[in-house]
């Protein structure tokens, strides 16, 4: 699948990953290969054939419905680079 | 029901659909095992999971998939056995993940009905599109700093049910009525607690216009509306924006908007282009969530009797109006004290107590029927008075207005007022010789053919006696001395 310039600035945004201007072709040359190599599955036939949601036969594990977590404030906090009064302080969102 | 609305180029009809996020009722969040009361300090009911810390991995809360099943099943709707949980992408500073995890094409419930109950008793039929689990993002203040925003994540990882309508609704009371409707329904089964004022039931609505039998208009999406009234006024502005937009010339874009409940109106959200670009993929850290007939039908058989049955019952085996039965039936604590208050008495009468008499004692002091002042015991104590023929209805309401001030039973505020209707005959017959006789011009009147002062004369010995003398008894006699 080729991939332009404007593609991979589009993604890039997406992904939130400044990436100068420069560096733009030879991204789009280096992500073609990627997907290129992975398009080699379009030579198998999957038609009807599921989804492989897992290669090992097992069930999604259920929880029972009680508290046992949480209330370590401190830690959840503990990363951030800015805190206040016990919430993330982040810079201004504007809607 | 018509219900265009008029514009310079004719008639117009709103389309509209509602998306509801339900806060599903649990003690620990979607994928973690954090608390999810309402009103924690900041932060404190956040588990490594909800904060998103590398490497934290999502265990199911069992209680979720019973509540959207047992949603599903409330609403008649389709239960998918299998179901998968994807990854919403997108950037926000109360969505620690970077996405969501949510359901997209693959969702625990697909599509059923709901009955909105109109206005006159009227019903009218919409589609549920669907029902998928989601996670809850935090929540963010941008109030409490100059310079910052503030992000608590104690919501973040709470499970909800994102609710989607068929674009079935022509009008804001239908919009309405089928929030209320959807809420009186997860109420009764206990799967939320519908409460809007804290977050627990938002609603987001999509609203196009077209000209009668034209194509679907392009439509725009009010986010996040926190009453049932302000949806109702979102969507009349709306809808009355669209119609002035395209009469002068414009086009409708399709966008995120925002209400303003300050001055009634809506504005853009945001025009960024790519915000809606979410990439979607199944989570890789969840298997597919697979659920078993059996599980479905245990649930089927622990669902409570619903609103729409028990309206239906309550005008067959009450013979009650079909919206004083909708009335009752809307609320579980309501239906289940009028259904107090009617056994073994007479269901109208009962009916006509807790819908007139006390609804407006509880409106007029903002009470929930929790609250009532009077209990469905006491209540049909005063019934039974006034069935013996202690009481008139007359009485009766000055016995409850006692019984609302001090609490007590009917009984003992009439022992204590000596409120007890006189129904000897031979007392009520001095005081209506008494009136006959005080009032003798009149007397004379009606003998001349003048009927209507019969009336009068009942009213003046109800009077005379206070109100307390019983009005069969009043009539009865006022016709023998009067006819005689």
């Amino acid at each position: 699948m080729p991939l332009d310039k404007a593609t991979v600035a589009r993604i890039a945004t997406l992904a939130r990953i400044r990436v100068p201007e420069g560096e733009l072709e030879g991204l789009a040359a280096e992500m073609e290969k990627i997907i290129g190599w992975v398009e080699q599955l379009d030579e198998v036939n999957t038609d009807e054939v599921p989804p492989m949601a897992s290669v090992v036969d097992v069930d999604l594990p259920w929880r029972a419905d009680k508290v046992s977590d949480g209330d370590c404030r401190d830690k959840v906090l503990a990363n951030a680079p800015d805190k206040a009064e016990g919430f993330f302080a982040v810079p201004k969102v504007i809607e | 029901m018509s219900l265009l609305l008029k514009g310079n180029t004719g008639d117009w009809e709103m389309v509209i659909g509602l998306e509801v996020h339900a806060q599903v009722i649990s003690q620990a969040k979607l994928f973690s095992g954090a608390a999810t009361a309402f009103g924690a300090e900041p932060n404190t009911q956040v588990s490594l999971v909800d904060a998103a810390m590398p490497g934290m991995l999502p265990v199911i809360n069992e209680i979720a998939v019973e509540q959207a099943v047992r949603t599903g099943l409330g609403l008649k709707a389709q239960i998918n056995l299998v179901s998968v949980f994807d990854r919403k992408n997108y950037f926000y500073a109360d969505l620690p993940q970077g996405y969501q995890i949510s359901q997209f094409s693959q969702p625990i419930v697909g599509e059923g009905t709901i009955i909105l109950d109109l206005a006159g008793g009227e019903s009218r039929e919409v589609g549920i599109t669907r029902i998928h689990l989601e996670q809850d993002a935090g929540k963010s203040l941008h109030d409490q700093h100059p310079s910052n925003t503030y992000i608590d994540l104690n919501r973040s990882g709470v499970t909800l049910m994102e609710i989607v309508s068929e674009p079935d609704m022509r009008s804001s009371e239908e919009a309405g009525a089928y929030l209320r409707k959807l809420r009186s329904i997860m109420r009764y089964l206990g799967t939320c607690d519908g409460n809007m004022e804290q977050g627990s039931l938002r609603c987001d609505a999509n609203i196009s216009v077209r000209h009668p039998g034209d194509e679907l208009g392009t439509r725009c999406e009010i986010k996040n509306v926190n009453s049932i009234r302000f949806v109702q006024q979102a969507i009349e502005y709306e809808a009355r924006r669209q119609i002035e937009l395209i009469e002068e010339g414009g086009v409708v874009d399709q966008e995120t908007r925002l209400f303003d409940s300050g001055n009634g109106t809506t504005r853009t959200m945001r025009s960024k282009e790519e915000a809606h670009d979410y990439r979607y993929f199944p989570d890789p850290d969840l298997l597919p969530l697979e659920i078993t007939q059996d599980f479905v039908e245990g649930i089927r058989a622990s669902l409570p009797e619903l609103p729409d049955a028990k309206k239906d019952r309550f005008m067959a085996d009450y013979g009650l109006a079909v919206e004083d039965a909708g009335l009752l039936a809307a609320e579980r604590v309501t239906a289940d004290f009028y259904e107090e208050v009617a056994k073994g008495r007479d269901p109208k009468l009962a009916c006509n107590w807790v819908t007139g008499e006390l609804f407006g004692v509880l409106n007029k002091s903002g009470k929930s029927i929790e609250e009532s002042p009077v209990s469905a015991a006491t209540l049909g104590g005063l019934i039974d008075l006034i069935n013996d023929g202690t009481l008139s209805g007359r009485l009766a309401k000055d016995v409850f207005e006692a019984m609302v001030e001090s609490g007590k039973e009917a009984a003992v505020v009439v022992e204590e007022k000596g409120l007890k209707q006189v129904s000897d005959a031979s007392a009520i017959e001095a005081e209506v010789d008494k009136v006959l006789q005080d009032n003798g011009d009149k007397v004379a009147e009606y003998k001349a053919g003048k009927d209507k002062l019969f009336g009068f004369f009942v009213g003046q010995v109800m009077k005379a006696t206070c109100g307390k003398a019983n009005p069969g008894v009043v009539n009865e006699v006022l016709k023998k001395k009067l006819g005689g």
